[in-house]
């Protein structure tokens, strides 16, 4: 059961692709899509093993993830 | 009942900073304007106030930025070589249009120069040595009385504009003592709560900078914003004094204490039927265009006195309608004084 | 009920940032603005900016914000801070801006123990001006203006500016931190929420 999500604003990411090495569970990917601006956003590749750590959000330097926890 | 204390120019200067409501002064030691911060040092803890000797000429400037944007009336005062290392304080005052007064006590250059007093910055004061386009008030007193008198006006113009307004003395103004009446505690100071920096309650945060990156034309139409207040400036703020000029043939053109000497020579002048006038400007910038050109209408030979190699001569030529051939110059620089009896044979040769 | 856990702080304006893609600055920043969050200091907080990439800082930190000369952050942090005794001043810096041009300002800043909060963004480079070598670039790192590497014989060591800062009396806490990862991201946190409340309780220069 996963603990909650993260709600990625995908026109906000750059790129960096620091949430990817951040995410224990190993559930963020960089998408094959682009948005507005022409980059590869990240996106959650599994809802169901997120542990809601708050590790992606944290290290993310643009404020683009926000975790939804479900109690 | 005698109000006149006496007092030595760059004391005077320090009371009247703190008659104007000034209570933060930051500043570096040097040589001949040290008496100021020795003054200051002293002075403003009775007045609750901040009295801080910076690592550099360039550290105060750099405190008065910040002072500023807090809000307060906030002064700094060095010599030639220190003012040339707050040049870029300046520039980034002017821009970020924080105001703030600064006190030049002229002394001897280029370079290290020496301690005597001297004129040798005018262009860097006028014509300004920070980069781009900006203006600075620049006021020039002539006696200990106009030290206290012009650093009070100095601090309303820069205020009222927001702007940079500089005392451009010299060491011997510094250094002498002379009797006076100090002006009156300044009542109202004006209220900058619409554009300073106290912490944004109540409100979204601000910024002050002089960096103007967006949109494109910001920094365009920032300095058109610029030069339209330093035209009100123009049209309202020139200073300047003619003493005996309505029936003189010849004028001497002169400011601070070359212009002392000058009322001396003057005199003796006078004395032998020679009609000889003083044109005295008081406001450096704005400069007294159209007084100086009314004056020079009357005269048939302009001199100019400056204990320099010729800086304001540039704007009696430019400023006073006269061609060349009747603009004469006598410079002292390196901290020289001017000699009467130069003065007085040179005047006397154009009759 | 669900809730949020991770949101974005109130004092970060929800405005695109100009920073590379990963670059440190933009965790920093967010960090910043959730602790004034956390300590309810927003309205009493003035930011000085430097020059360098951080250079329009003020435009991400909803607070009040001041340009810097390059270099003159501490001694400009000093005239606010003198003016509004009771309010927080936090002076963000890069290397260049403390270590190379601004090095005396800094030291006597530190010296006096002005009560700012000086917070040292070190990435060993230049980068607003495109990677020119800073005093803390490391030895045989290359960099536009040491393009064979840092050359300690040539051009000097990197200077270690907490050890530096330290044989002075005045300062009350120095930390060097890191934003590498998330369990660094915290450490950085809790220190930059140490430093502001240091200030915020009156107690000298944290850097």
């Amino acid at each position: 059961m996963p603990k909650g999500k993260p709600i990625i604003d995908i026109e906000k990411c750059k790129g960096c692709a620091l949430c990817v090495t951040a995410c224990p569970k190993k559930i963020i990917n960089m998408s094959s899509q682009t948005n507005a601006q022409g980059v590869h956003f990240a996106y959650c590749v599994d809802e169901t093993k997120c542990i809601a750590c708050m590790s992606c959000a944290t290290i993310c330097p643009d404020m683009v993830i926000e975790i939804l926890k479900f109690d | 009942m005698n109000d006149k204390i006496l007092m030595k120019g760059n004391e005077a200067i320090g009371e009247a900073a703190i008659l104007a409501g000034c209570r933060h002064y930051f500043a570096y030691p040097i040589t001949p304007q040290n008496e100021i911060p020795a003054y200051m040092a002293l002075r403003l803890p009775e007045v609750d106030g901040t009295f801080l000797q910076a690592e550099s000429e360039v550290a105060a400037i750099n405190m008065v930025f910040g002072a500023s944007a807090a809000g307060a009336r906030v002064m700094t005062s060095s010599s030639s070589p220190g003012i040339a290392l707050k040049q870029e304080g300046f520039s980034y005052l002017a821009g970020a249009e924080l105001p703030a007064v600064v006190v030049n006590m002229m002394r001897g250059g280029p370079g290290l120069g020496n301690i005597s007093g001297s004129q040798g910055d005018y262009h860097q004061a006028t014509r300004g040595g920070g980069n781009g386009d900006y203006k600075t008030i620049v006021l020039a007193p002539g006696t200990v009385q106009e030290l206290a008198d012009l650093t009070i006006k100095a601090f309303e113009l820069a205020d009222k504009y927001r702007m940079v307004a500089m005392i451009l003395g010299d060491g011997y103004l510094g250094q002498m003592s002379e009797p006076l009446t100090l002006p009156k505690a300044v009542q109202n100071i004006p209220s900058k709560a619409d554009w300073a920096l106290t912490g944004p309650k109540g409100r979204a945060g601000r910024s002050i900078a002089s960096l103007r990156l967006a949109p494109d034309d910001a920094l365009y139409q920032h300095n058109m914003h610029l030069a339209e207040k330093y035209a009100q400036v123009e049209a309202a703020e020139t200073m300047a004094e003619s003493y005996l000029c309505d029936d003189a043939d010849i004028v001497l053109c002169a400011y601070g204490t070359s212009a002392r000497i000058c009322r001396k020579a003057i005199k003796k002048l006078r004395s032998e039927g020679i009609k000889v006038g003083l044109f005295r400007p008081i406001s450096l910038w704005p400069f007294s265009k159209k007084e100086l050109a009314i004056v020079a209408s009357g005269a048939k030979k302009l001199l100019t006195v400056e204990m320099s190699l010729g800086q304001m001569l540039d704007d009696i030529r430019l400023h006073s309608g006269k061609i060349p051939s009747e603009v004469d110059f006598y410079g002292t620089p390196g901290g020289a004084l001017p000699k009467i009896e130069t003065i007085i044979e040179k005047v006397r040769s154009y009759v | 009920m669900s809730k949020l856990i991770y949101t974005k702080p109130e004092a970060l304006r929800p405005v695109k940032t100009h920073y590379c893609p990963g670059c440190g600055h933009g965790i920093v920043h967010k960090l910043i603005a959730q602790i004034i969050d956390e300590l309810g200091i927003r309205e009493d907080t003035l930011l000085v900016a430097p020059v360098g990439c951080a250079v329009l800082a003020y435009n991400y930190i909803d607070v009040d914000g001041l340009e810097s000369a390059h270099g003159r952050a501490p001694a400009i942090s000093t005239g606010l801070k003198r003016v509004h005794k009771d309010k927080i001043v936090i002076c963000y810096q890069g290397d260049g801006d403390l270590l190379a041009i601004g090095a005396a300002e800094t030291i006597h800043a530190a010296n006096r123990g002005e009560d700012i909060t000086v917070i040292f963004i070190n990435n060993a480079i230049y980068g607003m001006t495109g990677g020119q070598m800073a005093p803390t670039s490391l030895e045989g790192q290359v960099t536009k203006t040491t393009p064979k590497g840092r050359d300690a014989s040539e051009v000097g060591y990197p200077i270690r500016a907490c050890e530096m800062l330290n044989t002075l009396v005045a300062p009350v806490y120095i930390e060097r931190c890191a934003v590498y990862d998330v369990p660094h991201i915290n450490k950085t946190k809790a220190a930059i929420r140490k430093a502001l409340r240091y200030q915020k309780e009156g107690k000298g220069t944290p850097l």
